[in-house]
């Protein structure tokens, strides 16, 4: 098996993902960007655990699954909360975390 | 035996948290809770009780022993540092205690109409009180350098809420950084110094697991430069407290925002943690220090006294007078510990007492007369003539006054003269000269009092506080106790010197040279 | 001796009583209250008679006791007990206030009849007359000091006894501040002397101090206290002594003392109080004589003062003003002997007593002339009233030629004494003799000049110079028998007890007998000369103020006469040297608390502030700047360390 192609495969969604977070403005897409980059160190762990053989890096995999479907479910939530108070789903309105 | 001091501590702590915990709700009618209006009573009720707990610890006090510590209790409480719940008492401990435990209740009932009707912000006020005076008693029994330094820091809590939310300038919320900031400056210094102690120490020999024990450490030789910079660590933390120029400028800001009851429980009780910290802490822990210093702390305690006198003459604003006598009287205490006579130590110690009774009648009294004024001004020159509207008034504050200039036939003037009687013979260099140089703080004593009252009290009466009502009969109870102290110690004083002379013996002969000339040399070395 | 002596703290303890009850009893002893002043002074009074005359029955070398009350301070080393001083000298000054004291009482009912606050005048007086006899009484420094500033507070409570309701309130409100103040300047003095003295011998009694000084071998103290020392302890004394006695160059405050009520004037501005001083010097003779520098300095500071009152007395036209500066001229005379040595100390004392009588009695006659005149106290507005007010015009007569030094009036006796005591040698110092003997007769000459002007500017003239609606008469027998005790005093009491030395005997045991030394001038000849001056000043004045006209307005005056006005512009010296300096001094303080140290701690904060105000630039709130941020710095620290380990690689 050659690792090569895994890892520049994960590392191209990674930037992919990346990228979508930094250059686009809808909040959803963003977070789909998010969703990339999680996916792509999933591959990336995944990939390593069958050349270490050994399972930590899956059960590794499993805990991202899990912890993205909850980032989903609270990052939506406050998308679309925002989405109903200001009428816009662009990252570039919000700057609520301005101290 | 009962555990008097623990008692002492852990009672007004449970008063807290019953009067307390309907403050946690957001209700503002006071429905949520059960017993409206009770916060007040219930607040008095239990500082009365620790009134009583303190005369059983006065009963089981050995007057004969006063020197030694007693009421003594020692639990291991966090074995892995070495740090214990370690609390007991000397003669001195015992008085501050008892000034922290009486002038509570009378806070209380000073401020029984200041802080309006609203149920929750009551309770959170009277709980916050009682919480000081849980720390304050705690505070002045702590016999293990990290419990006192814990304490030291955790007064600070109620007390930045007590002046930044219940004061009443318009300033109270920077005057309560201001002196959060002080305070933590000071202990963030003093815990570096709290580490480094017990670090030498186990290096020592000391038991680790005992080793923050203020009865284990001292005596340990832990290194003369070593000594010297803890000791700088420590007097830096307890002159900010106590407050001493130049680390000052917290005092006044406080003094003149905060409540005149919150003022009270903090310059003359909480302050007290400074002076008391320096007799009890700096000089037994490091006596050689103490020496090495000396000289350096006198001419900087003589300088408060002259400074604050000067200050208060100078002010507009009576609360913040009031506040800079006490940075002149502290610059006295700390003259009378630092020159090492026994007279002089237990003059200081004794001032430290009558300086809570005469300035806490001071700013209550001060209190009572903002209050009545239409618009609560603290301004001086807004009054005039007011002994022929409100005499009985008008008298207590010559009396507290007259206590504050250190009459004779006061308590103030007792300690005041064994201060500068027993300084004059002091053993470090300068002693006499500089005491010299503070007499005329006597003079300057008498001013700002009379000046004040002349502007106050005589003449024809400002308009619009012709009919200014008298002291009131609960305002009268809490002067009452004070002016009776301040008349009892001072014609029997004998009554409070029990207490403080034989820590006074010991705490000299600790510091105390074995060759004068040897250490003069040292001294002139040193420098 | 011993069976009456436990009624010794009875004499402080019944006006402190008095004063107790009056002040926390309120108006419920407003209609008695008076009365029981009265009684209460006059029962300290009746308690100083029964000690005095078994002490007269006691052989003289046991006439000192002290007696142990309690033991009011004991700690780290300094033992003083709550103790009493019973001797001649105390006893002395027992009676004089008692007695006095208790005149002044009586006359205040009747004096203050139309005050609402008569009650409180009493409290007051009172607690003066208990501070007094607590200073005197005392068995050491430390007590003694105690009641030295509770006369002080006495006297400022009654100086400012009318601080509201009245035009000059806010004046006698400061003039009782001013007084206090200043005496406090002096307690200063006291406060040093007693530190030194603990520093020395490590006691403040009588009993230690003194025998510690005096070098005649009494114990093995006898030598503790070096020359220097004594000399620094007697300094300070005497600095307590000047602020107490109103000597220069403390003296500023007793001329403003008189805004208190003129029985107030006489009783603790004239007859007591302000001859604290003399009665510290004189207790204190022990450390004055083994310290010769200190004794001189108390005889200029005596002389200065003497002529410094005698001058500004010339040109007052304020009755009670003038009789300050009289006061103030005579405790000179005082202060004088008791620089003097033994030979001094009996007359000062003397003097002292037989001042009190008349000095008293004048200033109760100017009450009595003021009460007459609806509180006049303008002499130019005066004159012609020895026909309306007959007993007084006669008993302040009696006080005139008393302090005049006429024989065979109480003056003579003790004032001649100090002026013969001043003509002494003093072995290596001839000049000193002549010196102070002539300052003494010029004093007496300069008295005699102020003191018959303002008999005569007040009672003589041909014209009444009054204001409008004036019906003079004498008060109450209240206001006028206390003036004939004074009168008969002022006239007999010298005699009394000047004959054959009687005082002078009756001190002996407390301030050692005199050697005898005979002054540079026969005895005859001075008193000759002495009377002389006296005439000549007294017809000079009768000249100027009888037989001429008085105008109603006071005339321009010469220079001296207006500085004398001025009181030799004390109070603008004092301005100028002090006050003025101490505000400047004061007022940089201040600039500093706020502009240097309050502003040098706000640096810190501003600092953080600062920073903080640098860094939160970065904070913009957007995600993507955040975002931008993390994947910037995951780049960096990838370079970072892909650089490491490549160089580490290469190796």
């Amino acid at each position: 098996m050659d690792i090569t192609n895994y890892v520049v495969l994960a590392a191209a969604l990674f930037a992919i993902g990346a990228t979508t977070v930094l250059l686009r403005r809808n909040a959803i897409v963003v977070f789909m960007g998010v969703e990339l980059m999680l996916n792509a160190t999933n591959l990336a762990f995944v990939t390593f655990a069958r050349l270490h053989g050994d399972l930590t890096g899956q059960v590794l995999a499993f805990f991202v699954m899990v912890v993205a479907a909850a980032e989903v479910v609270v990052g939506l939530a406050i998308i679309v909360t925002i989405f109903r108070t200001r009428r816009s789903a662009s990252v570039d309105d919000v700057n609520l975390l301005k101290g | 035996m009962f555990p008097w001091l623990t008692a002492l501590i852990a009672w007004p702590l449970v008063g807290a948290a019953v009067v307390g915990l309907g403050s946690l709700g957001r209700s503002r009618t006071g429905s949520a809770s059960a017993g409206v209006g009770l916060a007040r009573p219930l607040a008095l009720l239990f500082s009365l009780v620790e009134v009583v707990l303190l005369v059983g610890a006065f009963a089981a006090f050995d007057t004969g022993a006063a020197a030694e510590h007693q009421l003594a209790a020692t639990y291991p409480w966090i074995p892995q540092i070495g740090a214990s719940y370690a609390v007991g008492v000397d003669g001195v401990g015992l008085l501050l205690v008892a000034l922290a435990v009486v002038l509570v209740p009378l806070v209380l009932l000073a401020a029984w109409q200041e802080q309006g009707r609203d149920e929750v912000r009551l309770r959170r006020f009277v709980g916050l009180v009682l919480l000081l005076e849980a720390f304050m008693v705690a505070v002045f029994c702590a016999r293990d350098v990290f419990l006192f330094y814990v304490l030291f820091e955790a007064m600070l809590i109620p007390a930045y809420f007590l002046i930044g939310g219940f004061g009443q300038g318009a300033g109270r919320r920077q005057a309560a950084v201001k002196f959060l900031m002080f305070s933590l400056g000071g202990g963030l210094i003093m815990l570096a110094a709290v580490i480094a102690l017990y670090f030498l120490a186990v290096g020592a020999g000391v038991d680790p697991s005992r080793a923050f024990l203020v009865d284990e450490l001292v005596g340990v030789d832990l290194g003369a430069t070593a000594e010297r910079l803890m000791f700088v660590g420590f007097f830096i933390a307890f002159a900010i407290k106590a407050p001493m120029v130049p680390v000052h400028s917290w005092l006044p800001d406080v003094a003149g925002n905060a409540s005149p009851g919150t003022s009270t429980l903090l310059i003359c009780v909480l302050d007290k943690v400074g002076t008391f910290g320096m007799l009890t802490l700096c000089l037994p822990l490091f006596p050689e220090a103490s020496r090495w210093a000396a000289p350096f702390v006198i001419a900087l305690a003589v300088i408060s006294v002259l400074y604050g006198a000067i200050m208060a003459i100078m002010q507009t604003d009576l609360l913040r007078l009031v506040g800079w006598t006490s940075v002149s009287h502290f610059g006295f205490i700390i003259l009378g510990i630092f020159t090492f006579t026994p007279l002089g130590t237990a003059g200081s110690s004794f001032m430290m007492l009558n300086h809570g009774l005469a300035t806490g009648a001071l700013f209550l009294v001060a209190g009572f007369l903002v209050s009545r004024h239409p618009e609560k001004s603290q301004r001086i020159t807004d009054y005039r003539g007011l002994r022929s509207v409100t005499p009985v008034l008008a008298g207590t504050f010559l009396v507290a006054g007259l206590a504050t200039l250190s009459l004779p036939g006061l308590a103030t003037f007792v300690s005041e003269i064994m201060v500068l009687i027993g300084a004059f013979g002091g053993a470090p260099a300068g002693s006499a000269a500089w005491t010299v140089a503070a007499i005329p703080g006597v003079v300057l004593a008498a001013v700002y009092v009379l000046l004040t009252y002349q502007k106050i009290f005589t003449g024809a009466p400002a308009e619009g506080l012709e009919d200014l009502p008298d002291l009131k009969a609960r305002e009268r109870f809490v002067a009452a106790p004070l002016v009776a102290g301040l008349l009892v110690l001072g014609l029997v004083p004998g009554l409070a010197l029990t207490y403080v002379d034989a820590p006074a013996e010991q705490s000299a002969a600790l510091t105390a040279v074995d060759e004068p000339a040897d250490a003069a040399a040292q001294m002139g070395s040193d420098k | 001796m011993n069976d009456v002596i436990g009624l010794a703290p009875w004499l402080i303890g019944f006006p402190l009583i008095g004063a107790a009850i009056l002040l926390l009893g309120g108006k419920a002893t407003d209609r008695w209250g008076h009365w029981l002043g009265v009684l209460a002074s006059a029962a300290s009074g009746v308690v100083g008679f029964i000690l005095m005359f078994r002490m007269i029955g006691t052989p003289a070398e046991e006439r000192s006791i002290d007696h142990h009350l309690w033991t009011w301070l004991s700690a780290g080393g300094l033992d003083v007990d709550l103790g009493i001083r019973l001797d001649p000298l105390s006893l002395t000054f027992v009676m004089l206030v008692t007695f006095v004291g208790t005149l002044i009482h009586v006359y205040s009912v009747a004096y203050m009849d139309h005050d609402p606050h008569r009650r409180r005048f009493f409290a007051y007086l009172n607690l003066f007359v208990a501070a007094m006899l607590t200073l005197v009484l005392a068995d050491s420094y430390l007590l003694l000091f105690v009641g030295w500033e509770g006369v002080g507070l006495a006297s400022y409570l009654l100086i400012g006894f009318w601080d509201t309701g009245r035009p000059s309130a806010r004046e006698n409100a400061v003039a009782a501040k001013k007084a206090f103040v200043m005496n406090r300047i002096g307690d200063m003095g006291l406060i040093a002397a007693m530190a030194l003295m603990f520093s020395a011998v490590g006691s403040v009694r009588f009993a230690d101090v003194l025998p510690a000084v005096a070098g005649d071998g009494t114990g093995p103290a006898s030598a503790l206290i070096s020359t220097g020392t004594a000399t620094a302890i007697g300094l300070c004394l005497l600095l307590a002594a000047c602020g107490k006695s109103a000597q220069f160059p403390l003296q500023a405050w007793l001329g403003d003392a008189m805004a208190g009520p003129t029985p107030v004037s006489a009783l603790i501005h004239a007859a007591t109080m302000v001859t604290a001083g003399v009665y510290l010097m004189v207790r204190s003779g022990p450390i004055l004589e083994a310290a010769p520098t200190a004794q001189l300095v108390v005889v200029i500071v005596g002389a200065v003062t003497l002529l410094f009152g005698a001058v500004v007395g010339t040109a007052k036209d304020d009755i009670k003003k003038a009789l300050a500066a009289s006061t103030m001229s005579q405790i000179g005379y005082m202060m004088l002997a008791a620089g003097l040595g033994p030979a001094g100390y009996a007359f000062a004392i003397f003097h002292l007593l037989t001042h009190g009588f008349f000095k008293a009695g004048l200033f109760l006659g100017a009450g009595s002339v003021m009460h007459a005149m609806s509180d006049q106290t303008d002499m130019r507005r005066f004159g012609g009233l020895s026909r309306f007010l007959p007993i007084t015009w006669i008993t302040m007569g009696l006080g005139w030629l008393a302090i005049l030094g006429i024989p065979p009036f109480s003056g003579f006796w003790s004032k001649d004494g100090i002026i013969e005591a001043a003509f002494i040698p003093v072995e290596g110092q001839p000049w000193r003799a002549w010196v102070f003997g002539t300052v003494a007769v010029l004093g007496a000459a300069i008295t005699a000049f102020y003191m018959t002007r303002l008999f005569f500017m007040t009672f003589g003239g041909r014209r009444p110079r009054w204001t409008e609606g004036q019906h003079p008469h004498e008060g109450s027998p209240l206001m006028w028998w206390p003036l004939v005790f004074l009168g008969v005093g002022s006239a007999a009491l010298g005699a009394v007890l000047g004959i054959g030395g009687t005082f002078t005997t009756w001190l002996e045991p407390v301030v050692g007998q005199a050697e005898h030394h005979e002054p540079v001038l026969p005895v005859p000849v001075i008193i000759t000369v002495t009377l002389v001056v006296v005439v000549l000043g007294a017809l000079l004045a009768f000249r100027m103020y009888a037989v001429q006209l008085v105008p109603e307005e006071a005339p321009r005056g010469s220079v001296l006469t207006r500085a004398a006005r001025r009181d030799l512009y004390q109070d603008a010296a004092n301005e100028t040297l002090v006050v003025l300096p101490a505000h400047g001094v004061a007022r940089l303080v201040q600039v500093g608390d706020r502009d240097v140290v309050d502003r040098g701690w706000g640096v810190l904060p501003q600092a953080v502030s600062w920073f903080g105000a640098v860094f939160r630039k970065a904070q913009s709130g957007y995600v993507r700047s955040y975002a931008a941020g993390m994947a910037g710095g995951v780049l960096v620290i990838a370079a970072v360390a892909w650089l490491v380990v490549g160089l580490g690689g290469a190796q």
